[in-house]
């Protein structure tokens, strides 16, 4: 059945390989996710929309969205950069540097979470110069910058939980990027602008989307790194996987269910969407 | 072989280019010198922050903290658990990724993105959907409970909430790398009369055993590292399910802050040692390599 | 590393093979499933199932955040005692956490022989998701089955700079107040209704006139006037975090606010631990008598053979040993004698108010304040 939808190839093993891949996503997520479905399905569509639509609930939509989103755009940016330069460049320290990037992922999230939160505070290193007699802050009205306790250290949060994926996905492609073509296109007469945007940002092109996706997926359901330095008022600095375990708290689980699988579909299609435009690209490439 | 291909010309690039096919010395420093800034303040300072305050009182009482009976039975716990679920999901990994990147079908960016959906899924949710099937009020619940079979609040609920957690991580890594290299070299091995196995064992796997190092390192961390997931299964009992991540919050909670972050460098130790193993392969292989080179040339 | 992955690619082709994989695989002894067979003997006396009688006996404690200093000290006093009177050895298993995700935990399967949670409501909703414990659990000990208690207090700066005497200081201009969110922390939900307490005795005069029916208009004017109050109290709040412990830390050690309302027994380890130069507590005029509640949970103690032990665990609470070692915890006690005169001096006097004559009881408060849609989110819609 499955050959049919498929086009032939030499290479063996995809009806042993699929099937088992079919098998194990099946076990381990689709049917403990069918799970969720099926509780959120036990309360009646009011209900549902009531527990998906109130209007502290939409306010925590747009600050987890957000919030994800300038996340994720920082990473993309800076993890371009930091993975170029780790991979085209060498300068001492280089491998300590390499090594730390996987930091977020090691670290429990609420020790990043209480850590950051240290930094940022007002009295914090970083957090005092935003303050209001700080350095930065003084020039930003009575009372400075905040950034633990408001949506800004939501960013920040969210910026490094989310910075590995980018860094992590870019470093592959680069290495296995063919520098003959940079080569080629540089004894073409292109100038090195010319060559970094027509030549290598095509080929890691669909890299850099894939960690830019990841990262902001991640950051969709990041909770424990965030509670700490969110301040977590309602309607203001509150994510909605807080929400979420704020119905568990009252023992609705059908309610926490039924959130859930908005935040779920919604970070489904965007992660659909941009794999379906990487694929286009490829098609498109090829 | 294109792995050791590639190999070759990272080698190749340490040395100074033609101006051609690198940056001038000015935008090479700039941009060195921003993403150092960038990891300084994003990864750096919080590592600061760890280390300063675990050892804020001295190195006695940093191992002090670590010699701990629970922090060791913790410490245990979640090395049993990278140790069993970094190996399934690499298995995972690998063969999703052949069946995915290897051949073309329909459907295969929604498969894709299934794949992807425990990143999205919040830890939280991670873990109450397992609570939801194996729980006492779940669905299985009350079978479970007539034949004496614990998963949830016991080390299986571990297992499972974290293997849901890292399940992309090293499928992900592969795809895409194995996407941009295409089937021609495994055509090839496969039209001269290499078995599927042998086929994999010596023309993929070579090409992508870097990207499979990443992914293996990456889920690793994260299996360490997990704490919402298994901190909803996990049931928190002291010296027994508690991994060190929850053994870390207990810490916290008990104003032992000292202590806490003494576990928690632990950690960001473990994490940077996987990387510095890395890097050491890495340099050994293009030792091996260019050694190799040389006898080429000789000959 | 190749033994384990094998195993369970095998196993994944079954959830069934799994499941008894993983349960036979990894769970340690200590799992509690084992002796369940013996029941009925088991229950009756839990020598019974061991044969010998030095053999250890276990209980799992399942309690909420503030208690594990209390318990660490009662844990060992506990299996002194009853080392001494049953010849057996006890360890005490403990697992903390937030009370209510402490309580979901025990309905959803959490192996727990006692729970010692921070209100009784959470005991409540084990006993109404689980049935694990008979309608009227607290009724089986004395006091409510409250063996020490507790009170809300302000925790401030040192020398108290903003000069915060009452409740009604907390609602002045410029005064940042720290209190978890009551949605997450039960801790919280005492705070809220401490605060709300005060404004109808405030109003009123007297919390007597909330039941009688002369004063029904007084009380309706009353009521709103306390909305008011704790709307504004809930405006002077920047940070709201998940957890009791999560604002203490905020408040000492991120410097956040001017006033943290915390437990009693939080407020005095806080001060002990993290500063005694650096913060000190006000009391206020009124408080709120906080309650945390305890039970046997007794079908898995019957099933574990540990219902004995259990018992006698939350009985020892009562006794003059335990109530010195809730006391030395800065826990009030029920009853002084045998408690150091040290120890009670600590304890401030100060007029305390019950859920139960001002709210009517935990499910009530719950209801109309904490539920969704409830006045703390209206509150919060600002």
């Amino acid at each position: 059945m499955q050959l049919t939808l498929k086009e032939r190839s030499v290479l063996p093993g995809f009806g042993l390989t699929m099937g088992f891949t079919l098998l194990y996503l099946s076990l381990l997520v689709m049917i403990p996710l069918a799970g969720l479905f099926l509780k959120s399905a036990t309360i009646n569509w009011s209900q549902f929309w009531a527990a998906t639509t109130d209007p502290r609930v939409v306010a925590s939509y747009k600050l987890t969205f957000g919030a994800s989103l300038i996340g994720a755009t920082i990473n993309a940016v800076f993890g371009l950069i930091v993975a170029w330069v780790l991979v085209r460049y060498s300068f001492p320290g280089k491998n300590l540097v390499d090594a730390m990037v996987d930091l977020p992922f090691a670290m429990p999230t609420a020790v990043s979470g209480i850590a950051l939160t240290a930094i940022y505070a007002p009295n914090g290193w970083i957090g005092q110069w935003f303050a209001h007699d700080g350095w930065i802050g003084q020039w930003f009205g009575p009372n400075g910058i905040k950034i633990a306790y408001t949506p800004l250290g939501i960013i920040v949060a969210l910026t490094f939980i989310g910075l590995p994926f980018v860094v992590r996905t870019l470093q592959p492609a680069m290495e296995d990027m063919d520098s003959e073509i940079e080569e080629a296109a540089a004894s073409l007469g292109a100038t090195r602008r010319q060559t970094f945007l027509k030549v290598i940002l095509p080929t890691i092109l669909p890299a850099l989307l894939t960690g830019f996706a990841l990262a902001f997926a991640r950051a969709l359901g990041e909770y424990g790194s965030v509670v700490f330095i969110a301040g977590n008022m309602p309607m203001k600095t509150e994510i909605t996987p807080l929400l979420i375990v704020t119905k568990l708290e009252q023992y609705s689980y059908a309610e926490a269910a039924a959130i859930a699988v908005v935040t779920l579909m919604a970070s489904f299609a965007v992660l659909l969407f941009i794999n379906l435009l990487q694929w286009w690209s490829r098609r498109y490439a090829s | 072989m294109a792995g050791t291909v590639a190999m070759r010309r990272t080698a190749a690039r340490r040395q100074p280019d033609t101006s051609a096919t690198t940056e001038p010395t000015w935008v090479r420093t700039l941009l060195i010198v921003v993403s150092l800034i960038f990891l300084a303040i994003f990864l750096l300072l919080p590592l600061l922050a760890v280390f300063s305050q675990a050892l804020a009182k001295g190195w006695e009482v940093y191992a002090q903290s670590l010699w701990d009976a629970d922090a060791l039975a913790a410490i245990r716990l979640t090395l049993l658990m990278a140790l069993i679920v970094v190996p399934i999901n690499t298995v995972f990994g690998v063969i999703a990724a052949w069946a995915i990147a290897k051949f073309q079908f329909v459907g295969k960016s929604l498969l894709i993105t299934f794949i992807d959906l425990p990143y999205s899924v919040s830890p939280v949710i991670a873990g109450l959907i397992f609570v939801l099937l194996f729980g006492r009020q779940g669905w299985m619940g009350p079978w479970l409970e007539s034949h004496d079979i614990r998963i949830i609040f016991a080390i299986p609920g571990i297992v499972l909430a974290t293997l849901f957690v890292t399940f992309p991580f090293v499928a992900r890594e592969l795809i895409p790398l194995m996407q941009a290299q295409g089937t021609e070299e495994e055509e090839a091995a496969c039209v001269l009369g290499a078995s599927g196995l042998q086929t994999f064992w010596r023309v993929t796997l070579p090409n992508i055993k870097w990207g499979l190092l990443y992914g293996v390192i990456l889920c690793n961390a994260r299996t360490m590292g997990e704490f919402g997931a298994v901190s909803v299964v996990s049931g928190h009992i002291r010296g027994e399910t508690n991994t060190m991540p929850l053994q870390i919050e207990n810490l916290y909670h008990e104003y032992n802050i000292t202590a806490a972050f003494a576990v928690a460098s632990l950690m960001a130790l473990l994490a940077l040692v996987t990387l510095v193993f890395k890097s050491f392969l890495q340099w050994k292989t293009s030792q091996q390599l260019s050694a190799e080179e040389l006898g080429y040339t000789g000959d | 590393m190749i033994q384990p992955g094998t195993n369970f690619l095998v196993a994944r082709l079954a959830v069934l093979v799994a499941v008894l994989a993983l349960g036979n695989g990894c769970s340690k002894p200590a799992d509690n499933s084992a002796p369940s067979r013996k029941t009925e003997t088991a229950a009756s006396n839990p020598k019974a199932e061991s044969g010998a009688e030095t053999k250890t006996i276990e209980i799992l404690n399942v309690s909420y955040d503030p208690t594990r200093e209390l318990y660490k000290d009662f844990n060992q006093a506990f299996a002194k005692h009853w080392a001494e009177t049953n010849n057996q050895s006890v360890t005490v298993r403990m697992s903390h956490g937030g009370s209510g995700k402490q309580a979901r935990s025990v309905i959803d399967g959490l192996a727990a022989d006692v729970v010692t949670l921070a209100l009784a409501y959470d005991i409540d909703a084990v006993q109404q998701k689980s049935k694990l414990l008979p309608k009227d659990w607290q009724k089986k000990l004395p006091d409510n089955s409250a063996p020490y208690n507790s009170t809300i207090v302000f925790l401030v700066r040192k020398g108290n700079p903003k000069g915060i005497k009452d409740w009604n200081d907390l609602v002045k201009s410029g005064i940042e107040v720290v209190t978890p969110n009551p949605k997450t922390s039960g801790g919280a939900r005492w705070n809220y209704l401490a605060a709300w307490g005060y404004a109808l005795k405030r109003e009123l005069g007297d919390w007597s006139k909330l039941k009688d029916p002369k004063h029904a208009a007084d009380v309706a004017q009353a009521e709103k006037k306390a909305q008011e109050f704790v709307k504004d109290l809930f405006g002077h709040v920047q940070v709201l975090d998940t957890g009791a412990r999560a604002s203490t830390m905020t408040f000492v050690q991120r410097g956040i606010g001017d006033v943290l309302l915390a437990w009693e027994n939080e407020a005095f380890l806080s001060v002990q631990e993290l500063g005694p130069e650096k913060f000190e507590i006000i009391v206020p005029s009124v408080s709120i008598l906080a309650e945390p509640s305890v039970a046997v949970v007794e079908k898995n103690a019957e099933k574990h053979g540990t219902r004995k032990v259990a018992e006698s665990y939350l009985q020892y609470l009562y006794s003059a040993v335990g109530q010195a070692i809730a006391a030395k915890h800065y826990y009030r006690p029920r009853h002084t004698e045998g408690v150091p005169e040290a120890y009670l001096k600590r304890f401030p006097k100060v007029e305390l108010f019950t859920v139960d004559e001002v709210f009517g009881g935990w499910e009530k408060a719950q209801a109309t304040h904490f539920s969704d849609g409830g006045v703390f989110d209206q509150l919060s819609k600002r």
